[in-house]
């Protein structure tokens, strides 16, 4: 291994800080603690898809013996639908708390409708049954075509949409000149109806918490989520105890990929505990997980792309249904924002829809928005350069948007690197490769690019430097895939010194400043600006005090390799003073040596890539295989290699799972009926090859260190490009997914080759 | 239902513990035994995050009752190293970032040595198909593949 010992850390494989506890076992996640008194809780949940709470009688369940405590709504602050959006970062407070716990309705199967503590799970799980809830079921609707025709059963009355109760609760546009004009100067235009399911998020952890809440109020939550500070907040709001008084702790996170963004359990743990006076662990099963928490949307989407004969696009149609689930929220910001923005397209209308319906609330996943959207834009650019008969990478870089491009979200593009991507996948030895002999099976190659917005927000850090002169970093948020590993490198960067004598941690909510939720990809961009901005302010304070004691000018100090140096000779001849002598003369010197810096962080760009993938279909199993996978994306500066091609690599599995299996399935109850791991089929080790990951890195120039965020892009182009491999190795068009083994037999052995597309 | 009196060998240990009849392997050693390593993702044998040996025997501990391990020897993650000697896979693991979360890494650490014991010298497939059982949703996989296939070179190579 490419280990290195000359203090420069930056781009170095580093061994991350937390790796020896996961190694061994000793890591401690959501479920792995304990408490001195604890006791159970389990939620009951409702069995219907949609219907009308008339009374919950909890009385028998509460004379069961062992029961500590039992909640319902009406333990549960109420945000009053009538009195307007109370937001909490994305997400609304009105439902949320509707979400946690079912109010009047219960609006899909899962939806807690009360919950019970108890000294062990088997008295909480019986007196759960032990509770009478008389509803009134009521019609209901999964489906995004079901849920907005005009007679649908409509979930929230008071929402309208064109003046008439809906299921339509959001609509956004993104514009750019005049379709209708921009279309009349197509020599050719392609549309086509695309669809997608519902796909979980699939961390493998279950979401967890412990929670203890003392007689005057305070509180203590251990729970693995992707904000302790959102965590704290919604928990604070849901059950009224003020956020100075709950000390939310991180546990180590099992995965989360957008869907551990909101809370669950832990309202409900607090109020059980706080009932009880005991400490309460609440675990989800993997079914509840399925059935109750995420999943992203499944979606319906239409694309058209009009292009001159040379090459050129002249305009853009893109209208994107999102099923939000039980409450308003679906990502459509990130479907109708992010699927056109590679391109520079002079007209352009991008529309979405958030759309509700009776399944589980969605929940963020990876780049919300952006696979769906990219999906069906990308498999047109495919359709639409194979018309023209151009390369379709070709096709792209006529097209590309570069600097000074203006994106129909808003902004007009700093330096980009859309393009070098789009480069580097046409010079890659994958993309040069012949497809080799399938030996009966059919090969094919197919190519797709994507975009996410990347955010920044508000960082917290402090650094500190020990008695014994190393290191020790506190950043407000949960490591998800590795950032920690960064920070470990940019912090002994910048001091000079070695990796391992910097220690980085998660603080909880009462230790370490505000720090918005790990999402977005923002973590490494923002932590590592709070992070630099604290070691910059002990370098001064160090070379003040190395000053002070040499009697010369701080500005004749410098920082190097660890130590304070005079700048030159001139300066005076002094021998270095290093981190260690001067964290020991701290005390005489002005003190503990440490600082925190806090912001609202801005300048991250947004991230693109494009990528490359060969698929082998056995045409009498109908099984799609992924054969060869490359992955290029512009991850401004690599500061740790290997979490960057993790996530890379990651981001494919979780795409290439969307694209040939996962989805929900529903009954005709309306129940998920694959809620476990053996039917919901993710990608396993032997469905996958190795995935190669190509780096560009063009520094974010608004960035210390030049980062970008890189978790999300990896994720977006995954299903096109899959899609677009599948049409090369079959000749025929898939217009939905996944492209599941019996639904590639149905394509086969039907006689439309065109597939269902509407061709203009 | 009284609880259940159990004498096995936990990580070379003589070991007792008390069960419920219908306590799994994982609910055992969760509990009782404070041996936290092993996880639950599923508690149906499809994720293999609580992986361990039965008798060097590969299984789900989810899917063992916590009495069947009585005269039996278990293995867990927790009994990989040796002292603060770490085994060459989770050193290899570390190095090569096979890891990103963590929640599976115990159970891909166990099953992978459980692998090299049977099979010093895999090929990229049968790497692959050994750990079908053990879902990682973070890595792609690529990592953790390359870093059994180089700890079994090395170990080769000793």
């Amino acid at each position: 291994m490419n280990l290195v010992t000359n203090n420069k850390w930056i781009g170095q494989r580093t061994i991350r800080p937390d790796g020896m506890d996961k190694v061994t076992g000793r890591a401690q996640f959501a479920a792995d603690t304990t408490m001195p008194g604890m006791i159970w809780g389990k939620i009951l949940r409702s069995p219907h898809p949609h219907a009308r709470i008339r009374s919950i009688d909890t009385s028998k369940a509460e004379k069961l013996p062992g029961v500590k405590a039992v909640v319902t709504s009406k333990d549960i602050v109420d945000f009053p639908i009538e009195k307007g959006a109370v937001m909490l970062g994305i997400q609304d407070m009105r439902w949320m708390c509707r979400n946690v716990m079912a109010r009047d309705k219960a609006l899909f199967p899962g939806h807690p409708v009360a919950a019970v503590a108890a000294t062990t799970e088997a008295i909480a799980a019986e007196a759960c049954n032990l509770i009478e809830i008389d509803y009134e079921v009521l019609p209901w609707s999964i489906e995004i075509d079901d849920a907005i025709k005009s007679d649908a059963p409509v979930l929230h009355e008071f929402n309208k949409f064109d003046g008439k109760p809906s299921n339509i609760v959001g609509r956004l546009e993104h514009k750019k000149g005049d379709i209708a004009e921009g279309f009349k100067k197509a020599d050719i235009v392609i549309e086509r109806t695309f669809t997608t399911r519902p796909v979980h998020q699939g961390y493998i952890e279950p979401h967890a918490c412990l929670i203890s809440v003392a007689p005057d109020g305070k509180t203590t939550i251990w729970s693995s989520s992707q904000g302790q500070f959102m965590v704290r907040a919604m928990t604070s709001m849901l059950s009224g105890i003020p956020q100075s008084d709950i000390r939310a702790i991180p546990a180590e996170i099992g995965g989360g990929f957008g869907g551990k963004t909101i809370v669950y359990l832990e309202p409900l743990a607090t109020l059980l505990a706080k009932k009880s006076g005991r400490p309460v662990k609440m675990v989800m099963t993997r079914e509840e997980v399925m059935r109750a928490t995420g999943p992203t949307s499944g979606s319906k989407s239409t694309v058209k792309i009009g292009a001159t004969r040379d090459g050129k696009i002249v305009a853009a149609h893109g209208t994107f249904y999102l099923q939000a689930g039980a409450f308003p929220g679906s990502p459509i910001r990130g479907a109708a924002g992010c699927s056109f923005t590679p391109y520079d397209i002079p007209n352009l209308l991008s529309e979405g829809y958030d759309v509700c319906s009776n399944r589980s609330k969605v929940a963020a996943y990876r780049a919300p928005g952006a696979p769906i959207g990219a999906y069906a834009v990308e498999c047109v650019m495919d359709e639409v350069a194979e018309r023209l008969k151009m390369d379709p990478l070709d096709f792209r870089l006529k097209n590309a948007a570069k600097q000074g491009t203006k994106a129909a979200h808003g902004p007009v593009f700093p330096r980009i690197g859309y393009i070098e991507t789009v480069e580097a996948a046409k010079a890659s030895p994958h993309y040069a490769a012949p497809l080799g002999d399938g030996h009966g099976k059919l090969r094919g190659r197919g190519v797709a690019s994507g975009f996410w917005f990347n955010a920044g927000g508000e960082s917290s850090a402090q650094v500190n430097i020990t008695e014994d002169g190393n290191v020790v970093v506190t950043t407000g948020h949960p490591d998800i895939g590795g950032s920690r590993a960064g920070i470990a490198n940019i912090c002994a960067e910048l001091l000079g010194i070695d990796y391992r004598r910097v220690s980085v941690i998660i603080g909880d909510t009462q230790t370490v400043g505000f720090s918005n939720l790990t999402g977005g990809s923002r973590v490494l961009f923002a932590s590592s600006m709070v992070v630099t901005q604290s070691t910059e302010k002990i370098i001064q304070t160090l070379r003040e005090r190395a000053a002070k004691i040499w009697e010369i000018d701080p500005e004749a100090v410098k920082w190097e390799n660890g130590a304070a140096h005079p700048v030159s000779p001139n300066a005076g001849q002094f021998e270095p003073l290093t981190l260690e002598q001067l964290a020991e003369k701290a005390p005489a010197m002005g003190g503990p040596i440490g600082a925190g810096v806090q912001l609202n962080t801005q300048g991250a760009d947004g991230g693109f890539g494009t990528h490359i993938c060969d698929v082998e279909v056995d045409v009498d199993l109908g099984i799609a295989r992924v054969i060869r996978y490359t992955a290029v994306q512009d991850v401004g500066r690599a500061i740790h290699p290997g979490y960057v091609e993790g996530q890379l690599q990651g981001g494919v599995a979780q795409g290439i799972g969307w694209a040939l299996n996962e989805e929900y399935i529903y009954t005709k109850e309306g129940k998920v009926d694959n809620p476990g791991f053996l039917d919901y089929r993710m990608p396993v080790c032997s469905d996958l090859p190795m995935i190669d990951c190509i780096m560009v890195e063009i520094p974010n120039p608004k960035h210390p260190q030049g980062v970008k965020g890189v978790g999300e892009v990896p994720l977006v182009p995954v299903m096109a490009a899959v899609a677009n491999a599948i049409y090369n190795a079959l000749g025929k068009r898939f217009y939905a997914l996944p492209m599941s083994p019996p639904k590639v037999l149905e394509k086969l052995e039907s006689a439309d080759a065109a597939g269902c597309g509407v061709e203009a | 239902m009284a609880k259940v009196h159990v004498t096995t060998t936990i990580n070379g240990e003589p070991m007792e513990f008390l069960c419920e009849p219908d306590d799994t392997m994982l609910d055992a050693l969760r509990g009782p035994l404070s041996l936290t390593g092993s996880k639950e993702g599923c508690a149906s044998g499809d994720c293999g995050a609580c992986s361990i040996t039965l008798d060097d025997r590969l299984v789900c501990s989810c899917l063992m009752l916590a009495v069947e391990s009585e005269g039996h020897e278990i293995r867990t993650i927790e009994g990989l190293a040796q002292g603060d000697r770490l085994h060459p896979l989770q050193q290899k693991f570390l190095e090569m970032a096979a890891l990103q979360c963590g929640i599976c890494t115990s159970g891909m650490l166990v099953a992978s040595d459980a692998l090299l014991k049977k099979n010093p010298d895999p090929t990229e497939e049968e790497v692959r198909f050994w750990l079908a059982g053990n879902l990682c949703r973070c890595t792609g996989y690529d990592k953790i593949v390359r870093a059994v296939m180089e700890t079994a070179a090395e170990m080769r190579a000793q």
